[in-house]
């Protein structure tokens, strides 16, 4: 396979995780590991681990996947392998 | 007009929809049974999947388990979107690529072995009947307290429609009747969500609302959030708030539970098999995000609607005469969801922490000095007087929030097609699983286009009977099968589909040793400790939280027997290599 093949393969796996560090901190670690400490926060009338266990973790969620197809996209015509 | 009129009208209307929907897209060949003819766009594919995904479990049930659990239901709420995180990244693109149209289908070829494709294809109907019984149950349990029929009744009558579009429109039929499903289950749950906002709160986005103050009462002028855990301290209950305290479930519980459910949600045949109906690479990871943002208006106001009830529940009724409590509690008692027993003779209701008896209500028949409905089950010793089931959080929401009768027969309208929409996509991954990976490719790879049509509506028919069965004659443990389902699909699909893409080397030898011990090791763990008794043996991890352990096990099992056997031949890492870029994706294929 060709170099370019296996960069693009390379910053894929680098963009997946990257955002999967990011979907595992918000949801395990302020959602369930730091929840205590966090709900001694409260933000507008939510105590903050609360709200990331069951609001803003799922928001995040969304737009991780939002982010990966954009840059996923950009990546694929960089390296020339998207569709036609 | 009133409430069961209008529930006739909203039911009868949506159905036909649905109806004449599944006629429009009637298919003839097995590429749109199978698959729409991967020429479903992204946007519809995006609803058709919430729908897909978004059971009467979903709908009815898990606002009013978190109701009742406080904190620990996350374990739901993030459990089941997290998961499709997992499936945009890791796997519905490079799936999409493979271009096939079942799980098995993959399976079967990148391990290139038939023994594989039978595992998996056990694996797919295994979890799929268990899924698809509990929601016919659910579709029954609507009609019956919505439409006064019996469940029977009412599972044939779902029974039926669903037969008349998953066999005549296949996957493609099923596709576009969920997209109108998910526009009526969602209108339906976020007007009763923003109904009972705007009654507490003056804001009609619950999202908003949840987090800002009271309107009205004793504690108006207060966060939402700060009164539920005043009144529950009040109570003598652990505030609504607090996580891990010891009634509920331990940071290892909802670890493990969490992370089994998303790991599962992304194993799920029939939601994988979704990404299979776009056209393209780019539009299977655009439809993941339109999938889970649509899962999310929902999944968002789950727990709002299961605050706010809480609230409005304890407010309400907590030490009110039962002369004067709501008219929602008096029409809920009818159906033996609610239950009140005077156990201090004063005629006014408690609320405390508690079981009020033993059991679910069984009512005398007689009625009482007030008028409840006398109960003859064995009382506890605390000073709790109030029995609630949970499924009624949602259903009766909005008649909490003081909405009209037609607001009324749109929630049973939506909760219908949450459990309809469900149960076909459930339904096509059995029938596909049969007609196409085990009659076409491994009994007879010689049979015609009309030949493998008339065996999949065959197995949609005799999928639709065996489901029917278990809607009325539920087997006892319907609600603890729904573990295995997850904790199956964690433990088998999910790391033979990621190492498949993700390694070119895991070999044929390696992903059946590791679906088989991860399977066996995951059902073991359910049946020692659901049905025979046992105590949770592994660091204590309950059986819902196992697939997690499943799939680690799996995953540890692949790679170390696929290292010390003969690695794949060239053609599969070729096919491993084609997976990974989008270029030339093309249509689904059989071939």
């Amino acid at each position: 396979m060709s170099k370019s093949f296996e960069e693009y393969w390379k910053k894929n796996l680098t963009l997946i995780g990257v955002l999967l560090a990011v979907w595992a901190f918000v949801s395990y670690g302020l959602g369930i590991l730091l929840v205590q400490p966090l709900n001694s926060i409260w933000i507008a009338g939510f105590p903050l681990g609360f709200w990331f266990a069951q609001q803003g973790s799922i928001y995040v969620f969304v737009v991780l996947i939002l982010i990966y197809c954009v840059l996923m996209n950009r990546l694929d015509r960089e390296y020339e392998v998207d569709e036609q | 007009m009133s409430i069961l009129v209008w529930t006739y009208i909203m039911v009868i209307f949506t159905f036909g929809l649905y109806i004449f929907i599944a006629w429009r897209s009637r298919v003839k060949e097995t590429k749109g049974f199978y698959v729409a003819g991967s020429s479903v766009p992204p946007l519809a594919n995006g609803m058709a999947t919430a729908a897909d995904w978004m059971s009467a479990a979903s709908f009815i049930s898990m606002a009013g388990l978190v109701s009742f659990m406080g904190y620990a239901g996350t374990v739901y709420l993030m459990g089941w979107t997290g998961g499709y995180v997992l499936l945009a990244l890791l796997l519905a693109p490079y799936l999409r690529k493979f271009g096939k149209f079942t799980v098995p289908d993959f399976v079967g070829d990148r391990y290139y072995s038939s023994t594989a494709r039978v595992v998996a294809l056990i694996c797919a109907i295994f979890i799929s009947l268990t899924y698809v019984a509990g929601q016919m149950r659910g579709a029954g349990i609507v009609f019956s307290r919505f439409l006064e029929v019996e469940v029977s009744t009412g599972v044939v009558i779902g029974m039926t429609v669903i037969f008349f579009y998953a066999a005549l429109g296949g996957m493609k039929g099923i596709t576009w009747t969920q997209v109108a499903q998910y526009c009526v289950l969602i209108i339906a749950f976020v007007l009763a969500a923003g109904a009972l906002s705007y009654k507490l709160t003056g804001i009609p986005i619950p999202q908003l609302g949840f987090g800002s103050t009271l309107v009205e009462g004793e504690r108006a002028g207060q966060y939402v959030l700060r009164a539920i855990d005043g009144i529950h301290e009040d109570l003598g209950l652990h505030r609504y708030t607090e996580a891990f305290h010891p009634e509920g479930m331990g940071m290892l519980s909802v670890f493990s539970i969490t992370l089994a459910l998303m790991v599962g949600t992304a194993g799920l045949p029939h939601v994988i098999i979704r990404f299979f109906t776009v056209p393209s690479v780019k539009a299977a990871r655009i439809s993941a995000f339109w999938a889970l943002l649509f899962i999310a208006i929902l999944y968002t106001a789950a727990p709002t609607v299961a605050g706010f009830a809480r609230y409005n529940m304890i407010d309400t009724i907590n030490d009110t005469p039962y002369t004067e409590a709501p008219n929602w509690f008096k029409n809920w008692e009818q159906t033996g969801l609610v239950a009140w027993v005077d156990k201090s003779g004063d005629g006014i209701i408690r609320f405390r922490a508690g079981n009020p008896f033993v059991g679910a209500p069984r009512f005398t028949g007689e009625l009482g000095e007030y008028g409840q409905r006398l109960i003859s089950n064995e009382l506890t010793e605390t000073d709790n007087e109030l029995y609630i089931d949970r499924d009624i959080i949602v259903l009766a929401s909005p008649e909490m929030g003081n909405l009209p009768a037609w607001m009324v027969g749109l929630v049973a309208a939506g909760g219908l097609a949450a459990a309809l929409s469900t149960a076909s996509g459930l339904l096509i991954v059995i029938a596909s699983s049969v007609s196409h990976d085990l009659y076409y490719r491994i009994i007879n790879p010689q049979a015609t286009e009309r030949q493998r049509m008339l065996v999949a509506r065959i197995m949609i028919a005799i999928a639709v009977i065996i489901a029917g069965y278990f809607g009325i004659n539920p087997p006892g443990f319907v609600a603890e099968v729904v573990a295995f389902a997850f904790g199956l699909a964690a433990a088998s699909f999910f790391p033979v589909i990621i190492l498949g893409i993700f390694t070119t080397w895991v070999n044929r030898e390696g992903a059946i040793a590791g679906m088989i011990t991860g399977i066996s090791f995951t059902m073991l763990y359910i049946i020692q400790t659901k049905f025979m008794g046992m105590d949770p043996w592994f660091f204590g991890i309950v059986p819902e939280g196992i697939g997690t352990v499943g799939m680690l096990l799996n995953v540890i099992v692949t790679l170390v027997v696929s290292a010390v056997t003969k690695s794949p031949p060239e053609h599969i890492r070729e096919l491993v290599r084609n997976v990974r870029t989008p270029r030339g994706s093309g249509e689904a294929s059989g071939h």
